[in-house]
């Protein structure tokens, strides 16, 4: 059952007279119960997804396309409908735990606020949800009066992940949750989360740019190239049969299949390459990949948006 | 609490902050207690014992009409102290709601706003404060008020300068991503977080006030005899500077060392609660 549908999704910036196509045509369903991994590139436009769909982008940028979430269209709702949405239908985790919480208010009441803003609870069944909350996530609930600043990095994403959960969201936006955090610290995160968003049959879109993570975590994987997704298609499949070049050549710059970078650079958003966004850098490129913007092709449990496939002879191999 | 101790306890060690601390914690005490420690009424007149020097009965002389300034100088503490607090009060608070508003609304509101900051500052404030006093009469209301108008931009400008930076911390998004409304997330979460130095201009801001007031009473537009106020008593000294400098002398001292201590106290205030400052002056 899809919770989230995202059609023709286009988000655009006007920079000083240059369009930057932030989002071009992006197709993606989120399911109920499930993790959805979208990786890329760092400039992608994968925080950019994360941010249109919870209408936090700035009033310059202009979004085409729709966002369904039961039914509504996210993108016509009011704000103030929206806020009802955010935080306890779908919520959201920014990127850097260290700076993500309000250094003057301690923990324990800025997990408190979120309660007694959304539910209209009393002072002190918000703060008893609260500590719960925190015990949830590991932390003991003594340090409810500690400020931000007494917290480690990972101590602070825990809370991160108490306050983004406090409501019970259907859906929880991830981006990127384990920057900044060491090996052992991401991996205890990383548990934390999956564990408890099972538990709760919450779905999840995790953005990240590490593989590695989102291998470990999730069901799905959606590849992100220059504002348009070039993949999407189960976790283990994605990562076994890769079908798209750019995701070949993204297992192949892991570590473990020998660290080599991708040819190029990713290109500019505000002048993207005509034709397949890719095919400056790929190594399957004819003259229709310069020419001809390749649709999304649906093969049987992937969705791949590059020429290969309509020929019908995916003759894709490592490149080692 | 834990933290608001710490700050204390450093305010603590800073000696001169310390000791601007304590006069004030005097004053306060002083204003409030005065008609238990003046000798005698501060209007009464004794044409008879007129400009004395301070004796036994007297501990700092009589003025012109023979009242003793002793007592007119401890409530003099009052209206200065009264002054210095309303005033601040009420232009830390306008100043840093409308610097709030400006820095997060930004746009039009902005806009207005920081004009009519500039309005306002491109007159000097004594001036400025002159006509309003010049126009509105003298008295103890007019007074603040001529203040309060004319110095409320400070505030703005730093709060809408604070704010600015403020709003686009992460965690200010973070926030908007899980519920608040703007306006909640400007009380609760923005303005906490301008709110040091605030505090800092505001414990300068009452120094500076207490003399703008004096000033305004030592032209003759502030505060009407026979009230005691010490920018009042610093003018009606004036004709007896070479035979009665005590008459100038007390209430010039009082002044001295309140604005002193209020001064004292905030920039101790300035380096405990501003890491930053703390830091530029450690590495210079």
């Amino acid at each position: 059952m899809t919770i989230l549908k995202i059609e023709g999704l286009r988000v655009y910036f006007n920079a000083r007279g240059r369009i930057v196509k932030a989002n071009n045509g992006v197709d993606l369903e989120i399911r109920e119960n499930e993790i959805l991994g979208l990786i890329g590139e760092t400039g992608c436009g994968k925080s950019i997804l994360g941010r249109a769909i919870m209408r936090l982008l700035s009033e310059t940028a202009g979004i085409k396309g729709k966002i369904v979430y039961r039914g509504e269209n996210l993108l016509d709702l009011s704000e103030d409908r929206m806020r009802q949405i955010r935080g306890k239908e779908i919520a959201m985790m920014l990127q850097n735990p260290s700076t993500s919480l309000n250094p003057v208010l301690t923990v324990g009441e800025q997990i408190t606020e979120v309660y007694r803003y959304h539910n209209g609870v009393t002072r002190e069944e918000a703060k008893k949800k609260a500590s719960n909350m925190l015990e949830l996530v590991g932390i003991d609930s003594k340090r409810m009066r500690e400020y931000p600043h007494q917290f480690s990095g990972g101590m602070k994403q825990r809370v991160m992940i108490a306050i983004g959960l406090a409501l019970n969201p259907r859906i929880l936006i991830a981006d990127e949750p384990t920057t900044g955090l060491d090996f052992s610290m991401k991996k205890q995160i990383l548990d934390l989360m999956s564990e408890l968003i099972r538990s709760r049959d919450m779905s999840m879109l995790l953005i990240t740019h590490d593989l590695e993570v989102a291998k470990r975590m999730c069901d799905r994987i959606a590849v992100m190239y220059a504002g348009e997704l070039f993949e999407i298609a189960p976790a283990e499949k994605i990562l076994s049969e890769p079908k798209h070049p750019y995701t070949q050549d993204l297992l192949d710059s892991l570590p473990r299949k020998g660290l080599k970078p991708i040819p190029g650079a990713s290109p500019s958003l505000t002048s993207p390459p005509g034709g397949c966004r890719f095919h400056p850098r790929c190594r399957y490129k004819n003259d229709e990949c310069s020419e001809k913007h390749p649709d999304v092709i649906r093969l049987k449990d992937s969705h791949v948006r590059c020429f290969l496939y309509k020929r019908g002879c995916p003759t894709i191999t490592s490149n080692q | 609490m834990n933290e608001t101790w710490i700050a204390l306890k450093e305010l603590g060690e800073n000696r001169m902050a310390a000791i601007g601390a304590i006069i004030i914690i005097f004053l306060v005490f002083v204003a409030f207690f005065a008609p238990f420690f003046a000798p005698h009424d501060p209007l009464e007149q004794n044409l008879e014992k007129r400009l004395l020097a301070s004796n036994g009965e007297y501990p700092f002389g009589t003025d012109e009409l023979g009242r003793c300034i002793f007592s007119r100088v401890l409530y003099g503490t009052r209206i200065s102290l009264e002054i210095g607090v309303i005033v601040v009060g009420i232009t830390a608070l306008v100043g840093t709601i409308l610097g709030g508003v400006s820095g997060y609304c930004g746009g039009i509101v902005d806009e207005i706003i920081m004009r009519a900051v500039d309005v306002v500052l491109a007159f000097p404030s004594i001036i400025l404060a002159l006509v309003i006093a010049g126009l509105l009469g003298p008295g103890l209301f007019n007074v603040i008020l001529a203040l309060a108008v004319t110095h409320w931009p400070a505030y703005t400008r730093l709060v809408r300068a604070m704010t600015l930076s403020v709003k686009e911390k992460e965690f200010v998004e973070a926030v908007r991503a899980l519920r608040a409304s703007s306006f909640y997330i400007m009380r609760r979460h923005i303005l906490p977080n301008c709110i040091n130095p605030v505090i800092v201009l505001a414990t300068l801001g009452i120094a500076h006030t207490i003399i703008f007031a004096a000033a305004l009473s030592f032209l003759g537009l502030g505060i009407q005899p026979p009230t005691p106020e010490w920018g009042a008593m610093l003018k009606a000294g004036i004709p007896y500077l070479r035979s009665a400098p005590f008459l100038t002398f007390f209430p010039g001292i009082m002044i001295m060392i309140t604005v002193l201590a209020f001064n004292f106290l905030g920039d101790g205030l300035r380096d405990t609660l501003d890491p930053r400052a703390k830091e530029m002056l450690m590495t210079k």
